[in-house]
């Protein structure tokens, strides 16, 4: 299949003696949205860590947009120009108002000229409610606010795929929605997307698919209605029954 | 023992004025005995055994600030003064103390540094020697700004310190944008200009050598090149000691533990007897110029350190971020990593930086007399023997208000780049 953009074929990956990756083989297809779930130390942010290579894998191979993922660092520093990544903690940069984090990397990365960056970086301010709080430094704003920043400055970026790190996890219940909103918004807009969260909610509303995992293992990979409706194995059921 | 002091009966709100005027005639009366005792020569409590009267002034005092130690008395001063200086009793010992230290020492000092000192003329005789000689300062004070720079080429040193001072301050007041190139200037060309203004040798300026430099304009010339030296070499220092690349990690290692372990003494001698039999034959380097290069190394090996704390005590999510976005190892470190850390350890550098400063005397030891050593050489010039103390406190004085400067500066740079909250 030719509009495959992400690939990984029998990754294994170690910490020390600890294996955190077991044989992962996971195919992703532009404009396909996944949802990764599973028990926490399962291995879910490390694999998709791996994906643009925040973290090595020992064994296998990663093949993202046609690049494989080796030791060279121009593909590697390609790829993670395409690949965009949200994390549980935001890692806005403090230093830097919120107009500035998102025009940093279009200026210096992408050699963007510095009016088009402050336009488009508006622009995805813009979509995700937050224009108005530009001129202001992350310190400044509320837990989703800044994990709307944090989007808009990945897409800032102009990824084909977006890698969200439980993007949920570290914000109060009330702001959980304002930040599932704009992801919701990012889907219909048909972007790539990685999902690594437990707001079933939000995977039974936008995924094509979800993955269940433990201990380094896809237990379970199947189609959103079908995952929900009848889970095969006997893991993904007590994890289903536990978090629903 | 404290229940004794209520033969007045516990210090209470219903009568406040008793207690406040009572406690405020006892602590007043406190301050006189100490103020009779140490400049009229009188003790008022003189009718008590030695042992009793030595410690009245304090008694008076505690027992004073102790009646007055009312809560909510309404009255606002009192209210505060109670808080901050007369909590407790110990508080209140403290506070007794302090003032009559203060008013037994500084009057002296004043009178040593001022009222009695004499200021005008050209000879020690001059001086009563009642208080401090600063004629002393006066007629050697080319000499300790200067050094054994030669009379008639002073004009040279006025000029480029004048054009520092200028620039400096010019790129405060000036757009952005031109800042940026008066910055590039100071740093990258004035150092140039400046040099060859001091040392002549060309464009028709006398030669002067670097022996006859000194005074305080050398403790600025060597702490402004060894301050503009060791911070780059102290980031690159720290980057390095942090590295994946053992090489790199291994000798940056060895560099810093190795230039920390070194007095700087001994690096100073090393500079100036030991590296001209290291440097290849024909090669000249000047003394000066080594001594720079010594000093430089030696904190930049402190400023790795103090950049590296700064390095840790980033959050591994910030590599991360920046890594996402397509960040390259410069460019990541470049703008979001250092600008972040060297903001975290502003006053850890403004340390070095003092300490740097501090450490110049010391070029003393290879024959380079800046500020202190000219001092040194003065005070044993035949005609002004016994004026030490004069000249050390004008070094002190002046030391002080060079690192006061530097240290309001950083406290400003703070504030500056204070972004979070």
């Amino acid at each position: 299949m030719s509009d495959q953009i992400i690939e990984m074929l029998d990754v294994n990956k170690w910490f020390g003696d600890f294996q955190v990756l077991k044989n992962i083989n996971l195919k992703v297809s532009q404009k396909q949205k996944i949802v990764v779930c599973g028990p926490s130390g399962s291995g879910k942010s490390t694999l998709i860590r791996c994906i643009n290579r925040l973290e090595e894998h020992q064994k296998g191979k990663i093949i993202v947009d046609g690049i494989e993922l080796s030791e060279n660092t121009k593909n590697i520093e390609k790829i993670r120009a395409e690949v965009g990544m949200v994390f549980q903690q935001f890692n806005l940069f403090p230093h830097l108002s919120i107009l500035d984090n998102c025009t940093l990397a279009p200026i210096w990365v992408k050699k963007t000229p510095k009016t088009q960056a402050e336009e488009m970086a508006l622009k995805q301010l813009e979509k995700v409610q937050i224009s108005d709080q530009a001129k202001k430094f992350p310190g400044q704003l509320s837990g989703g606010q800044q994990q709307r920043a944090a989007i808009a400055r990945a897409l800032c970026m102009e990824p084909k795929i977006m890698l969200f790190d439980e993007p949920t996890s570290a914000l109060d219940p009330e702001m959980i929605k304002e930040v599932l909103d704009a992801m919701v918004n990012l889907a219909k807009g048909g972007m790539t997307m990685i999902v690594v969260t437990h707001e079933m909610g939000f995977a039974k509303e936008v995924a094509d698919e979800v993955i269940f995992m433990d201990e380094g293992m896809i237990v379970e990979k199947a189609e959103t209605k079908e995952f929900f409706a009848n889970p095969k194995s006997d893991r993904t059921k007590l994890f289903l029954s536990q978090i629903l | 023992m404290i229940k004794k002091l209520y033969f007045l009966g516990m210090p209470t709100r219903d009568k406040l004025n008793l207690f406040v005027s009572v406690g405020t005639l006892l602590f007043v009366l406190g301050i006189i005995d100490v103020i009779l005792n140490s400049f009229f020569e009188m003790n008022i409590t003189s009718f008590l055994p030695r042992w009793i009267n030595y410690f009245t002034p304090l008694v008076f005092s505690f027992v004073g600030l102790h009646y007055v130690r009312i809560e909510f008395s309404g009255i606002r001063i009192l209210d505060r003064l109670n808080k901050n200086i007369n909590l407790n009793w110990f508080n209140a010992i403290l506070t007794s103390l302090i003032i009559f230290v203060l008013i037994k020492n500084i009057p002296p000092l004043l009178n040593w540094l001022f009222f009695d000192a004499d200021f005008i003329g050209t000879s020690k005789e001059e001086c009563s020697r009642e208080g401090a000689c600063w004629i002393f300062v006066n007629v050697w004070f080319k000499r300790l700004i200067y050094g054994l720079y030669p009379n008639s080429e002073i004009w040279r040193i006025n000029l480029s310190f004048l054009m520092l001072i200028g620039l400096v301050i010019s790129a405060f007041f000036v757009a952005p944008k031109i800042k940026k190139y008066i910055i590039i200037f100071l740093l990258f060309i004035f150092p140039f200009i400046a040099m060859n203004l001091i040392s002549g040798g060309n464009f028709g300026l006398e030669w002067v050598e670097t022996p006859a430099w000194g005074g305080l304009s050398l403790t600025f010339i060597i702490s402004i090149f060894a301050l503009l030296f060791c911070f780059p070499v102290g980031m690159f220092l720290a980057l390095g000691r942090r590295s994946s690349a053992p090489i790199v990690r291994y000798s940056s290692i060895g560099f810093i533990e190795f230039w920390r372990g070194v007095p700087l003494i001994t690096v100073l001698f090393m500079a100036s007897v030991m590296m001209p039999m290291f440097l290849p034959d024909g090669v000249y380097m000047d003394k000066l110029v080594r001594v720079i290069i010594a000093i430089t190394l030696f904190e930049a090996a402190y400023m790795a350190e103090v950049i590296r704390g700064g390095l840790q005590a980033l959050p591994r999510g910030q590599y991360d971020a920046g890594k996402s976005l397509g960040m390259g190892y410069w460019r990541m470190h470049l703008l979001v990593i250092l600008p972040q850390a060297l903001k975290l350890v502003i006053p850890g550098v403004a340390n070095t930086f003092l300490a740097l400063v501090k450490d110049t005397p010391l070029i003393l030891v290879v024959g380079l007399l800046e500020l202190v050593g000219m001092i040194d050489m003065a005070k044993t010039n035949p005609e002004w023997l016994g004026f030490a103390t004069e000249g050390y406190v004008f070094a002190g004085v002046v030391f002080w208000i060079i690192c006061y400067s530097m240290s309001r500066y950083s406290q400003y740079l703070e504030r500056k780049y204070k972004t979070d909250r």
